[in-house]
């Protein structure tokens, strides 16, 4: 496979080989270039898309027609209501458990290198996450009341 | 390399540029007109679009004609900037998405080293867009619909991140070419005759991503955030003509580009057994065995869409937490012992 460097390089069972290998650091940046260029195309077609439409769009704004939308009554209150606590809850277990999902990519990439060592770290490091799952269970923030 | 080595890198970007606009928007439309036009409205026992062309298969056109000439309708309590901005946001996430999408051995984007985990970093960052939008509105429905957004994201982003690391697993690497190409060597106990799709070794994980990639599209039976019947349609009820067009577009083409990884991860890609994954003419067949991919998996996703009912809050997030997130940690483990295992 030689379109994929470090597919060859970063060979499984061969730990000390850096898996970016012989790929050339231009090429990698370059990479990441393209991914910005196809952001930038986004924004671009985006912007293009709606600077098309005021050429065509009729624009007759009036105080009734830009009100906030609540089923056709007058809006009233505050807009920005207090809202539930339940979601800065879930928020900050995602947080945890998105921390653990960063640790596994790396070792599920070369488990076979590290063999049954890795094995057992990592069913330890996972052991102890889902300590924090059951915890949090068993406290009912898993319980959306 | 063969034919794009030649080219200088601003050649081979503007190619892949126009390739990449084709890639996000042919998908789009045609999950629109296929599922969203034609297969709810069979469903539904109608006809659906049939006088824009034949078989109204130039309504789109007429759709987006139609979005152009809309007032551009902006709420003078709303934070106009971010307001404004929140639809750019969306859109980008889903060019992002596109970009590690490879369509042949050759014909890819941009092939990033750490390509799944790319993809699965800009996926989420729709949901800033979508809480800037929620927020920027300035209207109880779309704060409402907003967090509601936010939060099934999140919490539907971990069971599908803990399905890939499965995957991961099993094919040794985080790049997608290296995904297909150690789907096409792999062996199933010993037999390589259609080599290894991961849907046949990890089902658990197909499922468990299926499951999540509704919830992400905010489709039925996850479409809380936008559901009509009680919160007009969330983040979106301010939104109208051309802003409401690129939500729109971003959404369908999220669901064909979230197609589009699944077919890489776990039906083989742009491979397709019997011919050598070396031949060259995978460059051109490709794309072709790719979209084929995308629209038998869009299939599934828009037929849950129009056959299920919607659930309550608590169920989702019951769903995310206490089944699938355990369940894709079983999987993890039970892959990881086979792996070292055998």
């Amino acid at each position: 496979m030689s379109s994929w460097p470090w597919l060859q390089s970063g060979r499984i069972g061969d730990p000390q080989t850096p898996s970016l290998g012989s790929l050339a650091v231009s090429d990698f940046l370059r990479s990441y270039l393209t991914v910005a260029i196809f952001g930038a195309v986004a924004l671009l077609l985006a912007g293009g898309i709606l600077s098309l439409g005021r050429l065509i769009r009729p624009s007759h704004g009036n105080a009734e027609k830009l009100l906030t939308y609540e089923s056709g009554v007058d809006p009233t209150g505050d807009m920005w209501s207090q809202s539930n606590i339940r979601y800065y809850v879930f928020a900050l277990l995602f947080v945890m458990f998105d921390v653990e999902a960063v640790f596994l990519f790396p070792w599920a990439t070369r488990l076979e290198a590290y063999g049954v060592f890795g094995l057992v770290e990592m069913g330890i490091f996972i052991l102890i996450l889902l300590l924090g799952l059951v915890y949090a269970w068993r406290k009912g923030m898993l319980r959306w009341v | 390399m063969s034919i794009l080595a030649e080219l200088a890198y601003w050649q081979q970007t503007s190619l892949r540029v126009a390739a990449g606009l084709v890639a996000v928007l042919l998908p789009a439309g045609t999950l629109v007109y296929l599922y969203l036009f034609k297969m709810m409205s069979f469903m539904q026992s109608r006809l659906g679009p049939m006088e824009a062309g034949p078989f109204g298969s130039l309504q789109l056109v007429a759709e987006v004609g139609k979005w152009l000439q809309k007032e551009d309708i902006i709420p003078t309590r709303a934070d106009r900037l971010i307001f404004g901005l929140a639809p750019f946001i969306v859109l980008m996430s889903t060019f992002l998405l596109v970009v590690v999408i490879p369509f042949g051995p050759d014909a890819f984007f941009a092939d990033l080293p750490t390509g799944i985990y790319f993809a699965l970093a800009v996926g989420s960052i729709s949901v800033i867009g979508i809480l800037m939008a929620g927020w920027a509105s300035a209207n109880k429905y779309s704060l409402l619909g907003g967090l509601r957004a936010a939060g099934q994201l999140i919490a539907y982003e971990l069971p599908m991140v803990l399905a890939v690391v499965g995957v991961v697993i099993q094919a040794g690497t985080l790049n997608m070419q290296g995904i297909v190409v150690a789907q096409a060597d792999g062996e199933i106990f010993g037999w390589g005759g259609i080599g290894n799709p991961y849907i046949l070794t990890q089902f658990v994980a197909f499922a468990i991503f299926l499951i999540a990639v509704q919830a992400e599209l905010t489709q039925t039976p996850f479409d809380m955030p936008v559901a009509e019947s009680e919160l007009v349609s969330g983040y979106l009820t301010e939104y109208s003509g051309i802003r409401f067009l690129l939500f729109f577009i971003s959404e369908y083409a999220t669901a064909g580009a979230f197609s589009a990884i699944i077919a890489v991860l776990f039906l083989g890609g742009w491979y397709i057994p019997g011919i050598d994954i070396d031949d060259n003419v995978f460059n051109v067949i490709g794309p072709i065995v790719m979209m084929v991919k995308i629209v038998l998996v869009s299939f599934v996703i828009f037929w849950f869409r129009f056959t299920m009912p919607r659930f309550r809050e608590d169920q989702l997030q019951r769903l995310a937490w206490k089944v699938l997130i355990p369940l894709a940690l079983v999987n993890i483990a039970a892959t990881a012992v086979l792996k070292v295992a055998f």
